[in-house]
């Protein structure tokens, strides 16, 4: 048996990272062919930093990724007290709005507020992608706060207010202390959409400015080049090294509190 | 805990501004000098990336902001929305004569394009753009037959070597519904862009019966199967098919004497450009031999451009992969559109033929 759920926890894992393996070893491959190994090089890593329009797109995605994440933490968090203090009716007619963008598909989303930008003669460019990342970010972020503020004690904020707290001071020392799992996990959902997006981009961005995803796919015509093997091999291992140190300053940093990233 | 998130989202916080205020490499922020930016949209990793810093190198006051897309269809929808000002573009051959048509091109004034001179004769007074007005080539290439010299003994000079029985299940065919049913269509000796439902129904009847001895129906993949040497042959791009060769000695490319397709991207003004002379001074740098050449090389499709091909290595022109002689050129033909009505009638024999 305990065997069996070896084996089980093993194919688990080389599902999950095979590709990623395969892309990391392709990265140093001679040959730009997919099928067959060329012999070791590390002149992708090279050609990479020297590539001025993967480069730039790089810049947008963190960018983008990171603004359009803060906002929506913001303004999903505010939406989410908002909607978690509303009487039954006008409640349940409000998260199906809230459910609405995050069923429907990204085409839809994508044409839609392209031509919204047009119609409103907003140029296509760097804000028409922030605000349509932004856009469909938001929902994630209040989907994933409204558990925590259910699970919330409701007498903790008036206790708060008795002791003579002002509201605003109540909500950021006594209630945004407790929904905290939520508003993080929320920012890294939507730091993680925003990052892999590629069709509502495509179709609200403009004038010269790329995300990754975009770069990358419209490659696909002369085959994608081993350069981006190498940038997701160094941005896979950026992200597990980031992964490691927090984990780990979570673990030595006092016994009573929770990693900072639960999801 | 509140203090390490504070601190966390400061960081990011800080991270975020400290990278908007430097500025990227390629976007707009930096020094905000009155520079006339020309929006580029390109085909992805379809120029050599220094041929456009040597245009701005030699015109200062010209900024050349890049952006990419994946297929015709997606450029299309996009400069037809008309949010972003492109000021060039290089669609293929049969997207060209569509945009003409719904108005979405600038006549180009070719007295700004003196290197127009260099585009060889064949490459003008095409169907899609009979009069020359609205587009300058760019690269062109073919449609053949990949194959490994190694498996296939007999030399390649038709597509009938296609529906050969010794060759069952080693054959990759297009996954494109006009490149595949155009093969059938020339074998048979009709033209490509044929419009007879009997003629149609003739192809869509010879693919069925060559179905069994088909390995896989692929576009991308196919490069890489032949690579691997786990086909004998495909039918692929010429583009392609340099791509392979290069990877594996044991691949030749070959054009049949049937004839087959050929197509164009070409440099367009899109109705969107606010600055047009701009755009044609770029258009005509890229038509400059030294320039061409260095996205000849860079990309490996063959050039329209006769300087260009007097500086190439003669050894990659008499290799004809690239560029097919004329007497192959002969039967080729460029896609058209055949109209709604006839369009419907490929999709269907399309299906009928990949359901089959």
């Amino acid at each position: 048996m305990k065997a069996l759920k070896r084996i089980y926890l093993i194919i688990i894992f080389v599902f999950l990272y095979a590709p990623v393996l395969t892309l990391i070893v392709f990265s140093f491959n001679d040959s730009k062919s997919r099928g067959h190994w060329g012999g070791f090089t590390l002149k992708w890593y090279g050609q990479l930093f020297k590539d001025r329009q993967v480069m730039s797109s790089l810049y947008n995605t963190i960018i983008i990724a990171l603004l359009s994440a803060l906002v929506a933490t913001v303004a999903g968090t505010a939406a989410a007290v908002g909607i978690h203090s509303m009487k039954k009716v006008l409640k349940s007619f409000v998260m199906n709005l809230t459910y609405l963008p995050v069923v429907n598909p990204d085409i839809v989303t994508g044409i839609s507020l392209m031509i919204l930008f047009v119609f409103i003669k907003l140029d296509l460019g760097f804000t028409t992608l922030l605000l349509a990342h932004i856009t469909f970010n938001i929902p994630y972020v209040v989907l994933s706060v409204l558990p925590k503020l259910k699970q919330l004690n409701k007498h903790m904020y008036e206790a708060a207010l008795d002791l003579g707290a002002k509201p605003l001071y109540a909500f950021f020392r006594v209630i945004l202390p407790e929904i905290m799992p939520g508003v993080v996990t929320g920012f890294l959902l939507a730091f993680t959409l925003s990052l892999d997006d590629f069709i509502i981009s495509f179709f609200t961005t403009g004038s010269g400015v790329s995300t990754l995803s975009i770069t990358i796919y419209s490659m696909a015509r002369l085959g994608v080049s081993p350069k981006i093997n190498a940038l997701s091999a160094l941005m896979f291992i950026v992200v597990l090294v980031l992964l490691l140190i927090v984990n780990k300053r979570s673990a030595t940093n006092g016994r009573n509190e929770a990693p900072l990233i639960n999801i | 805990m509140k203090k390490r998130i504070t601190a966390f989202t400061l960081l990011l916080l800080a991270v975020a501004v400290t990278l908007s205020a430097c500025g990227s490499p390629g976007s707009d922020s930096g020094e905000k000098t009155e520079k006339v930016v020309l929006n580029f949209f390109n085909w992805g990793d379809y120029i050599e990336e220094s041929v456009i810093e040597e245009f701005e190198a030699k015109y200062p006051h010209i900024r050349v902001n890049l952006e990419t897309y994946t297929t015709n269809e997606d450029m299309y929808v996009k400069i037809k929305s008309g949010g972003s000002d492109y000021d060039i573009a290089i669609p293929s051959d049969y997207m060209i004569k569509r945009m003409m048509d719904e108005g979405l091109l600038k006549e180009i004034n070719m007295d700004n394009i003196p290197n127009y001179k260099y585009i060889g004769d064949q490459f003008k007074n095409l169907s899609y753009d009979p009069e020359n007005k609205y587009s300058v080539p760019y690269l062109w290439g073919t449609v053949g037959i990949l194959y490994n010299k190694t498996m296939v003994t007999e030399p390649v000079d038709s597509w009938k070597i296609l529906w050969d029985e010794k060759y069952a299940k080693q054959i990759i065919m297009s996954d494109s519904e006009r490149d595949s049913i155009g093969v059938a269509l020339k074998m048979l000796g009709y033209s490509m862009n044929s419009k007879s439902i009997e003629e149609l129904e003739e192809a869509k009847q010879k693919l069925i019966e060559q179905k069994p001895l088909v390995l896989a129906y692929a576009v991308d993949e196919a490069k890489d199967m032949m690579i691997a040497e786990s086909a004998a042959m495909a039918v692929v791009w010429s583009g392609d098919a340099l791509i392979a060769m290069n990877e594996n000695e044991n691949l030749a490319y070959a054009i049949p004497k049937e004839g087959s397709n050929y197509w164009f991207d070409s440099m367009v003004i899109p109705h969107t450009c606010k600055h047009k002379e701009e755009a044609e001074l770029f258009i005509n740098f890229l038509c400059e031999p030294e320039m061409s050449l260095k996205n000849v090389n860079y990309i490996g499709y063959a050039t329209p451009n006769i300087e260009t091909m007097k500086l190439l290595d003669p050894d990659k022109i008499t290799n004809s992969t690239a560029y097919p002689t004329a007497e192959q050129l002969a039967n080729c033909e460029i896609f058209e559109y055949p109209g709604d009505e006839i369009n419907k009638v490929y999709n269907r024999i399309w299906t009928e033929i990949k359901a089959h």
